[in-house]
């Protein structure tokens, strides 16, 4: 899977399953947490913008993890693919960040009464979408692909950093974001019959993002090693 | 791993370190400036004037909420367990705003000890549940 012609003509085959299982799965997850899944005793039906705002919120961080392992990889064995993976990735990141920013201020303001708060967890939050913004805005600027790489790639290494700080914002300070309700030491704080829609849509955003990179990858890909034998081959052109 | 991988591997490792040592940095300096609201009791020993803004937070007491039938005007209890502010507001609540739930307000620490609130946000805890499982843990209490 290294090598970029060997990616394409695996991920030709593997696409068309890959959209349906994950177009499928995102909205059966969607449907029963809109409408099947209960009305909250507090909140009532507004609670239902996490079934978009929990994934997407954990998306945004994922992949920022995703990106720095590719950055390690691409550092260190120099590998095409990994490179070509993490500039691919950075959008999808930044969308799902800026999503879970924007249906967050959408719940704040019926429950909290704001559409914006400086406290620890959205301040931070903010600033991973600044992160994404700067490692696309990186890659842009620097003409040589492969050295753009290894810029990003040091900087998604650097810029981890802000994803403990991220999750644990709303331990270490007073916020007004509520505290998790999923932990690993204790129960969920949360009804079966809500959680399980969420988990069906947790699973389905991150289809949703594999579908989203594979596309990208592939376009990427075709665009790096467009005078490539084996792309021309693949479009009929003389080689 | 040849040496020339092995020598960026550990540079690598370097900067990671370096990353997460500066920002361990940056949250230990930041720490309490960080909180976006005080507690009473912090409210209580802290020396403020009446036009510095702040931001108070803490559970609306039972049985504190008193509404002004002709105006907008409310005053209600804000405690941490340990001291108590009163607080006054003229305006809308929030939807959450009750009795034994998370307020943060924002105003002047007036010269008598009570608080005047210019804005009142519900503080939301991590607890979803349908309102017949609400009403059975209630009825369990």
């Amino acid at each position: 899977m290294g090598s970029p012609p060997l990616f394409y003509k695996w991920s030709s085959k593997i696409l068309p399953w890959l959209s349906i299982v994950s177009i499928l799965i995102l909205g059966v997850g969607l449907y029963w947490g809109m409408f099947y899944a209960p009305t909250d005793y507090k909140q009532g039906d507004v609670y239902r913008i996490l079934f978009i705002h929990v994934p997407s919120a954990i998306l945004g961080q994922s992949i920022f993890m995703f990106m720095a392992i590719c950055g390690f990889i691409n550092m260190i064995w120099r590998a095409k693919i990994s490179g070509m993976m993490l500039k691919s990735a950075a959008p999808i990141g930044a969308s799902f960040t800026l999503l879970a920013l924007v249906t967050g201020s959408i719940w704040g303001k019926p429950t909290w009464g704001t559409w914006w708060v400086w406290d620890a967890r959205l301040t931070s939050t903010l600033i991973l979408f600044f992160i994404y913004a700067a490692l696309i805005g990186l890659h842009s600027t620097i003409e040589d692909k492969t050295k753009a790489d290894r810029a990003v790639s040091i900087l998604s290494i650097v810029g981890i950093a802000i994803i403990p700080v991220i999750k644990k914002s709303v331990d270490w300070w007073q916020t007004l974001h509520q505290p998790s309700t999923f932990t690993i030491t204790s129960s969920p704080s949360m009804s079966p019959d809500m959680y399980q829609p969420l988990l069906i849509c947790v699973i389905g955003f991150y289809l949703f993002f594999a579908l989203l990179l594979t596309l990208n990858l592939r376009n990427e890909v075709l665009e790096r090693e467009k005078n490539k034998n084996w792309v021309r081959q693949l479009f009929g052109g003389l080689s | 791993m040849n040496p020339i991988r092995k020598q960026r591997l550990y540079a690598l490792i370097a900067v990671l370190i370096g990353s997460l040592v500066a920002t361990w940095l940056v949250v230990s300096a930041l720490s309490e400036n960080m909180n976006l609201f005080y507690s009473p009791t912090e409210i209580k020993d802290a020396k403020v004037d009446e036009v510095t803004l702040i931001r108070a937070g803490g559970m609306v007491k039972e049985d504190s909420i008193i509404k002004d039938t002709r105006t907008l005007n409310v005053t209600f209890t804000v405690t941490d367990y340990q001291n108590d502010l009163e607080i006054n507001y003229e305006g809308i609540l929030p939807d959450l705003f009750a009795e034994n739930a998370g307020v943060v307000v924002r105003g002047n620490l007036k010269k008598d000890g009570t608080f005047k609130a210019i804005e009142v946000l519900a503080k939301h805890d991590e607890n979803y549940m349908p309102p017949e499982v609400a009403k059975l843990i209630n009825e369990d209490l």
